[in-house]
């Protein structure tokens, strides 16, 4: 192959990277019965250190003691394994394809300190709003959409509408 | 083996977190490769000048509920058995329209956002941060959105039953739709002037 692959310029071939993901996606479902997901290990880790904290009031919390029991410590949550892979398996592509490089990236037009405030406000916004739909663009929209729950279908939808929408608001922020 | 293992008990349940780290490794090394480390990479779905998005979302989905369908037809997976998101319509859509705001702002989804943590990028330890955060504000204001978030339940509604289709009617159109978007993608790729990165 004449392309150098390991200057980090190197991508797969976004289909072959689709059906890499979605041959995934259908082992999952088929070995755990449950789909893909990333923030519900977002939400185990805040309930746990929470109720670390502050145990009395993880317990009177209606949302935190929803994922509390007492036999289970919400960290030994499925998905928190899962994520310890996502890691992992970032990790081990960036290194097959040369892109292990600490960086800020964005568009010329801004600093790198207005992209990290934006990154910042944008996972806020991200973490409120997987769980108002019990999932994010992984165990909602993606998983969903395999199963064609109305749920996974609707919440898809709607991220990328309204990401659509508001990128060209934010546009400075990118291009 | 009839599917889905774990839950039929042909995997035992002890098996379960060292399935999970393996399929996460998967999920990571699939999202990074494609370049899905990359905010402006993935921004250029939604500006024209890069539709890797599109295409890897699409086809992943299409990928998955093929062989879900498949494997349920022929009899070795038991469809009715995998987990199903329920359904609360107002809620779903509120918090995809704050996770489209976040994405905009941000340029990642938690997904993502891990695997650009995972080689370097600062901004995407920003926006990881960032939803610890976030989900923190929503569970310590939960009394506040409960009534929402809790209204509305279809349960595990499918698309193709509120739309009164076969599901196999709606699997072949959504298909046909991602093979429509991709067609209409590398045009409009050709047309938007490109953006270094």
């Amino acid at each position: 192959m004449a392309k150098n692959k390991r200057d980090g310029s190197f991508y797969i071939n976004p289909y072959l990277g689709g059906v890499l993901l979605g041959l995934v996606l259908f082992g999952t479902y088929y070995i755990t019965g449950r789909g893909l997901g990333a923030s519900g290990a977002v939400k185990s880790s805040v309930v746990s250190a929470v109720h670390t904290v502050a145990p009395v009031h993880a317990d009177n919390n209606k949302y935190y003691s929803k994922f509390l029991s007492d036999d289970a410590s919400p960290m030994s949550n499925w998905l928190v394994f899962e994520v310890i892979g996502v890691i992992v398996g970032g990790f081990l592509s960036g290194t097959l394809y040369g892109r292990l490089k600490f960086k800020i990236e964005h568009s010329p037009k801004i600093t790198n300190r207005t992209r990290l405030v934006a990154a910042l406000v944008g996972g806020i916004l991200f973490g409120v709003g997987s769980q108002f739909a019990r999932g994010c663009t992984s165990g909602a929209a993606l998983s969903g959409m395999a199963v064609l729950s109305a749920s996974g279908i609707v919440t898809m939808m709607a991220i990328f509408g309204s990401a659509y929408l508001f990128s060209w608001i934010f546009k400075k922020l990118w291009i | 083996m009839v599917g889905p293992l774990i839950p039929m008990g042909i995997i035992p349940e002890t098996w379960n977190n060292v399935i999970a780290l393996l399929l996460g490794v998967g999920f990571g090394f699939s999202l990074e490769a494609s370049g899905f480390s990359s905010s402006r990479k993935i921004m250029g779905t939604f500006f024209g000048y890069d539709f890797v998005v599109l295409r890897v979302f699409f086809t992943a989905a299409i990928t998955a509920m093929t062989g879900i369908f498949y494997f349920d037809y022929m009899g070795w997976m038991d469809m009715s058995m995998l987990y199903i998101n329920p359904y609360y319509i107002m809620s779903a859509i509120i918090g995809g329209i704050i996770m489209g705001f976040g994405f905009a702002l941000g340029g990642f989804c938690p997904g993502t956002s891990f695997t650009g943590v995972a080689i370097g990028k600062i901004d995407a330890m920003f926006f990881s941060g960032g939803l610890f955060i976030g989900v923190f504000i929503f569970s310590e204001l939960y009394p506040l959105f409960q009534g929402i978030y809790n209204s509305q339940n279809l349960g595990d509604a499918k698309i193709y039953d509120l739309l009164g289709m076969r599901s196999t009617v709606f699997a072949f159109l959504l298909i046909v739709a991602a093979v429509g978007m991709f067609y209409g993608a590398a045009l409009v790729e050709k047309k938007v002037k490109k953006v270094d990165y």
